[in-house]
């Protein structure tokens, strides 16, 4: 079985700007694949390159084991991609670019598969109306629809959820998630790290160019971040304590990795005659992930 | 919509056909009105190869309606997809830089047609009209449209705003077409003037296009068909070779 996708030392220079640099990636079939970075990371030039939008310098790229240069056709086919910028044709009504988008991939006759993501997509009732009549989050979901349309084993969305209201984020997700299920390979860049978090089985986070993390989402929170004991007290915090701790707006943070290190932690407190107020334990948490292996760290502080 | 380019050139077509006053209607209107000023002026005063002047001028007309409009509908449409974005709904699907060039430059040919047909049905009442030998119409229009389209989807991949869009048409498409016996026979003009005018392709377009109608023209139509063959496939192969490298649109 082929990878859904693979990217083998993919290098892209726009001027004197290195957008990727070396860039090896592989993603199995029906993953629920995360790809994150700050802007500028070069997320948006991996996808393009993969999309035949951009052309490599260096490296190969293909989709379901079909090349994106040397078998575009097939390896366009294979893929479906929302783009990030919320673009439309404003000509036509919804059905019409879906209808015409079809027709691009040589798909004649789609109305009922055109009909099943408009009802997915809460679109039915605007299908209809012209591009230019639809709110931003509407043409969003088009866009999303007009990925889909040659039912593409793999989907990639680029930011699909920004500035994006909840209704539609919740709609979106649920739909993704039953595609996904159905088997079809997912690769999704997004800014929400909660939403990353989960959502993708395994994550991919890019900086300047490079991979510098990839791992599945599991063993990347355990590596890079740990529990937290958070609570607000009264009294002097013992000494040997405040060390490991961090204190923000009235909060003391004491990281720990198993559960059983928390009874003693509170007993310690309450013997120093610290009285507790609030209390509440964080899990470990992708954004903390992301702020770690960006600025270059390689493991989760030790306690 | 079978394929791709089947369903890019019902695109391209269907994109005009909307906004059918802006794209058939007003270029009818502008032709309709330099007929009525000039066989006004000059009806009566004028005759060309003998043939009385409106008569001489409608077929110019037409055919310079057929030429300006196959290089706006590929130029604007490209430009407009560009600007807002949506040009990736093309580059998207495996459609091949061969028929992204057939459906722009077949859109354009139609929209030329459409707005030519227009024209000649809009002045056909103001001066009986001669079909001499019909197939040079047909022939010099469709090569004629294919070209100009062909010249609109390497402007519009150029340009990347819509003042350079803009500069290109009015100093480069309208002087070829306005300069090139559209409104009179080159054989009135100067020596020198006429020398200059045998370098326009845009004459030998409008000459055989002409042709057809009253069997007279300043050149011979199979002259001017080998330089508009000539024109057709340099224009082709340039504008295939830009498309295969992806200039502009395929980073």
């Amino acid at each position: 079985m082929s990878a859904a996708i693979r990217i083998q030392q993919v290098s892209k220079c726009f001027g004197d700007v290195r957008a990727l640099d070396g860039v090896d990636l592989e993603v199995q079939q029906g993953e629920f694949f995360g790809l994150l970075g700050p802007n500028g990371a070069g997320k948006t030039t991996l996808i393009s390159a993969l999309a035949g939008l951009v052309r490599a310098d260096a490296g190969s790229l293909s989709v379901m084991g079909h090349d994106v240069q040397s078998d575009y056709r097939a390896a366009r086919r294979h893929l479906g991609v929302v783009p990030q910028e919320l673009v439309f044709d404003p000509f036509f009504t919804v059905r019409e670019s879906l209808k015409i988008q079809s027709g691009y991939f040589g798909i004649g006759g789609n109305d009922a598969w055109i009909d099943e993501i408009l009802e997915n997509l809460g679109l039915t009732s605007k299908a209809n109306a012209n591009m230019r009549m639809l709110s931003g989050g509407m043409k969003r979901r088009v866009l999303v629809a007009q990925a889909l349309v040659h039912r593409p084993p793999v989907i990639v969305l680029d930011e699909p959820t920004a500035g994006v209201d909840v209704e539609l984020r919740q709609t979106l997700w649920a739909f993704i998630r039953r595609l996904n299920e159905a088997g079809h390979t997912i690769v999704l860049t997004t800014h929400y790290l909660e939403e990353a978090e989960s959502l993708c089985g395994r994550i991919a986070m890019l900086q300047s160019g490079r991979v510098v993390a990839l791992d599945t989402t599991a063993r990347l929170l355990r590596r890079f971040s740990t529990h937290t004991l958070r609570l607000r007290s009264h009294g002097e915090m013992p000494v040997d304590l405040v060390r490991g701790a961090a204190q923000s707006g009235g909060w003391w943070s004491f990281p720990f990795d198993a559960f059983d290190e928390v009874e003693p932690l509170l007993a310690r407190i309450r013997a120093a005659g610290c009285r507790i107020d609030d209390l509440e334990i964080g899990k470990p948490d992708l954004e903390e992930v992301f702020i770690r292996v960006m600025q270059g760290q390689t493991e989760a502080p030790v306690n | 919509m079978g394929n791709g380019f089947s369903t890019l050139l019902y695109k391209e077509v269907l994109r005009f056909w909307k906004v059918g006053s802006q794209t058939v209607a007003a270029p009818v209107l502008t032709s309709l009105l330099y007929l009525l000023i000039f066989s006004h002026v000059l009806e009566g005063h004028v005759k060309v190869h003998g043939i009385a002047y409106t008569a001489f001028l409608i077929p110019g007309l037409v055919m310079m309606s057929v030429l300006q409009n196959a290089f706006a509908n590929s130029s604007s449409s490209l430009i407009q997809s560009k600007v807002t974005g949506n040009i990736v709904f093309v580059l998207l699907p495996p459609i091949s830089y061969l028929e992204f060039f057939l459906a722009y430059v077949l859109a354009s040919v139609v929209r030329g047609f459409v707005v030519g047909a227009g024209v000649l049905l809009a002045t056909f009442w103001f001066s009986p009209l001669t079909f001499a030998e019909p197939l040079w119409i047909l022939v010099f229009a469709l090569m004629g449209g294919a070209i100009l389209g062909s010249l609109g989807v390497i402007a519009g991949i150029w340009a990347d705003k819509f003042d350079q869009l803009a500069a290109f048409q009015n100093f480069l498409i309208m002087p070829l077409t306005f300069l090139s016996g559209v409104f009179y026979s080159i054989n009135s003009l100067p020596p020198f003037w006429q020398q200059v005018s045998h370098w326009n392709p845009v004459f030998y377009m409008i000459d055989g296009f002409r042709h057809g109608f009253f069997g007279v023209s300043d050149a011979s139509p199979w002259l001017s068909l080998a330089v508009v063959g000539v024109c057709l496939a340099v224009l082709t192969i340039f504008t295939l070779n830009l498309l295969k490298r992806g200039y502009k649109l395929r980073a």
